[in-house]
């Protein structure tokens, strides 16, 4: 029996396992949108934005190791998928993004809602496709997502004119795919693994740096036994959160720009850096040629073209991080550094990183560690990009894997609250916290109406400093504190979420935050909790710009005897 | 940015719509200036062959290779810059000319091997193969006589020997 286009997507979409797609329809759509209503097994979560849904897909993503589905019509709603697309290739997110396209005729004609989507999207989506003829839906689909899913995973985009969903053929699922141009290597080059353990065997001040390859792989037993094995140190990049337990007595938190003195230090001191899945980005290395002067590096990546892209490394292996890790870690002694351990410990006692400052005032470090202590870490924690998402990163204690989902590369504001949509729709089984900064929630906040329309249970915390605060964190420290552009009026968050339905509590003080924290975790249903924090709290440690990562500046002491510590 | 040599990448890509484009693109993303770039049908039925000529050092060349191997449509590409390889590009060079020089350009052209193509009344056109210095040499000597128009398909290359470069 001959099938149309749309019923040819849908069924293929099912046969990729599908069970979500984030969208919202239009003209070039409309074919599609009508036979979704055949297949509710394929559920449809309507976003007000299409950035929503393509965040939303990005965050689904994380938590499920599996490509998000976002679907958007031709024209505007496809322009507007952009900035979600580019936020998962920047973040080796997979997702395929459909998107709908004026029929055939009218392309090249610049017809109504028209825009050349595959040439905007070339740039920044792993491939794309433009389809046109109905017999290829089935077959692009298939490779849509093996592309997406494969590798270093990302974004591919399918081009849909509406005139082919409409179209009928034959449907035939093929389980294979057939690309010449695209290969991935899985296991490491055996030499390249032997060599790398021969230099882990003979270092003497080893250090682990993780990053998101190590959760993307699933790696995080192989590089659990590594670390231990091996008594080495580990470290991680803000997307590797999450990939070794923070609590465990070899990790040393997060390095880079925001990360701790002592992991910077301990990068900076080391004789051997086993970099695993991260890619040298310059928020983790601060100045590169200043970076881990001492040491030799190892470099694990699956993607070649990051080996010796922004540091030059000595081993490197391309291979998935668990793979490699598996060969690597039969290739290594059990050791020990009892001494540079040790080291790392003293600088971390000099140079605390988690202490929050006692005092009066509401601390946007203490709302962050109050949701820590009642989730008793259990939550995910969902975040946009500034101040509040590098306290997240710093005063929440990350022990499971996926529970830290952020937008790292791109650095996209407005990124929290649709992403929290996805985790939420794809894990319902945990507890899904949206930490929001005042300025970005602003970006996506209309998306509340999704969360209410779905009935997701997602709990928001805006951490309100009235103002843009790491733009103006800069501008307090390089510009002489001229504040431009970074001063809000804001609206009041409580009454607009109570007019989505969404009941909230401001907090101002305090001695409110730990009730305020379990009234929304007892709420069954979306809470949001406006915070009111202290207006120039800046974060630190800091490595300000241009610098290496030897130049970390700390919590100025005036500061903390004003606060009253 | 780009300083060093002149590399010269082959690639066999898909012979599909927008292949060039992605392959442009991504030299412009990464900020290479392409000096030249040949695509014409390969051996095989559905794919083209580019040959493309870079200047950058090894380092740059290499990340932009492997961004290159990266792009779903590019099913190999391979630096042969220090490879031996066999080098030709095509000229075609219409210079001005009348009875009184008409002999002297193609007496020049004869010891470029390169082939008159086209005779008017007030100009030649000359096509002339070879190695760029040799293109190069050609069009020196006939600027004195004032070139009309240019054109030059840029660099094609294959490794020398059985061994295919790109397969």
């Amino acid at each position: 029996m001959k099938k149309t286009g749309a019923q040819i997507l849908c069924e293929s979409l099912i046969e990729e396992g599908v069970e979500i797609i984030f969208g919202f329809p239009g003209g070039a759509l409309l074919p599609l949108y009508d036979t979704l209503l055949l297949y509710p097994q394929l559920r449809h979560i309507l976003v007000r934005h299409e950035q929503g849904a393509a965040h939303a897909a990005d965050g689904y993503a994380r938590v499920k190791h599996k490509a998000g589905v976002c679907l958007a019509t031709s024209g505007p709603g496809a322009t507007n998928l952009v900035t979600g697309i580019a936020n998962a290739y920047m973040d080796s997110s997979p997702m395929v993004a459909i998107t709908g396209q004026v029929a055939r005729p009218f392309i090249g004609k610049d017809a109504f809602q028209e825009i050349d989507i595959t040439g905007i999207t070339l740039p920044v989506t792993k491939h794309n496709y433009v389809i046109t003829r109905v017999e290829e839906i089935a077959r692009v689909v298939k490779e849509a997502f093996y592309i997406a899913q494969t590798g270093r995973p990302g974004p591919v985009l399918i081009d849909l004119p509406r005139d082919v969903q409409e179209e009928k053929t034959e449907f035939i699922y093929s389980g294979k795919v057939d690309l010449r141009g695209y290969k991935t290597v899985f296991r490491g080059h055996p030499s390249q693994v032997k060599k790398a353990g021969k230099l882990i065997n003979g270092a003497v001040r080893p250090l682990i740096i993780a990053g998101q390859g190590v959760v993307i792989s699933q790696a995080y037993s192989e590089l659990e036994e590594l670390a231990e094995k091996t008594q080495t140190a580990v470290v991680t990049t803000l997307l590797g959160i999450g990939s070794f337990p923070e609590n465990h007595a070899l990790s040393f938190g997060m390095l880079g720009m925001h990360g701790t003195a002592y992991a910077n230090m301990a990068v900076q001191n080391a004789d051997l850096i086993i970099a695993i899945g991260m890619r040298f980005d310059d928020r983790a290395t601060a100045d590169t040629k200043g970076f881990a002067p001492q040491a030799r590096i190892i470099h694990i990546d699956i993607d070649p073209a990051e080996i010796d892209k922004n540091v030059s490394v000595d081993v490197p292996i391309v291979g998935d991080a668990r793979q490699v890790l598996q060969s690597l870690n039969k290739e290594v002694n059990e050791m020990k550094h009892e001494e540079w351990l040790e080291q790392i410990i003293q600088w971390r006692q000099e140079h605390p990183a988690t202490n929050i400052r006692e005092g009066d005032e509401l601390l946007p470090q203490y709302v962050i560690r109050q949701i820590y202590e009642i989730t008793g870490g259990e939550a995910v924690i969902v975040t946009g990009v500034g101040q509040h998402q590098m306290w997240s990163a710093q005063h929440f204690f990350y022990d499971r894997p996926d529970s830290f989902i952020s937008s790292g590369g791109l650095g996209t504001m407005g990124f929290e609250l649709p992403a929290a949509i996805g985790a939420k729709a794809g894990r319902p089984d945990r507890t899904v916290w949206c930490v929001a900064g005042d300025g970005g929630f602003q970006m996506t906040m209309q998306e509340m109406a999704t969360v209410v329309q779905d009935k997701l249970d997602i709990k928001i915390a805006v951490i309100n400093n009235g103002s843009l605060g790491m733009v103006r964190q800069w501008q307090e420290l390089f510009y002489e504190r001229r504040y431009s552009g970074t001063q809000l009026w804001n609206p009041d968050f409580v009454k607009i979420a109570e007019a989505y339905g969404i009941p909230g509590i401001r907090v101002g003080r305090k001695d409110e935050v730990i009730s305020a924290i379990q009234e929304a975790m007892y709420y069954p249903g979306a809470f949001l909790l406006e915070f009111v924090v202290e207006p120039e709290e800046n974060v630190y440690p800091m490595v300000p710009p241009g610098l290496t990562l030897s130049k970390v500046m700390e919590l100025p002491e005036a500061a903390q005897s004003k606060m009253g510590g | 940015m780009v300083s060093g040599k002149k590399h010269t990448l082959v690639t066999l890509v898909e012979d599909k719509p927008g292949v060039l484009n992605r392959v442009a693109s991504l030299f412009r993303r990464r900020a290479f200036n392409i000096e030249s770039i040949a695509v014409g049908q390969s051996e095989q039925p559905d794919l083209s062959r580019m040959t493309i000529v870079v200047t950058g050092d090894f380092a740059q060349v290499e990340q932009v290779r492997k961004q290159l191997d990266k792009l779903i449509d590019v099913v190999k590409v391979s630096d042969i810059t220090e490879e031996e390889m066999v080098a030709r590009e095509l000229a075609l060079v219409k210079v001005k000319s009348d009875i009184s020089n008409r002999s002297e350009i193609i007496q020049i052209a004869d010891i470029f091997r390169a082939n008159i193509v086209d005779v008017a009344s007030d100009s030649l056109t000359i096509e002339v193969t070879g190695e760029e210095d040799k293109v190069d040499s050609l069009i020196e000597l006939l600027r004195d006589f004032g070139i009309k128009e240019l054109s030059r398909t840029g660099r094609i290359a294959l490794t020398r020997g059985g061994r295919g470069s790109a397969k």
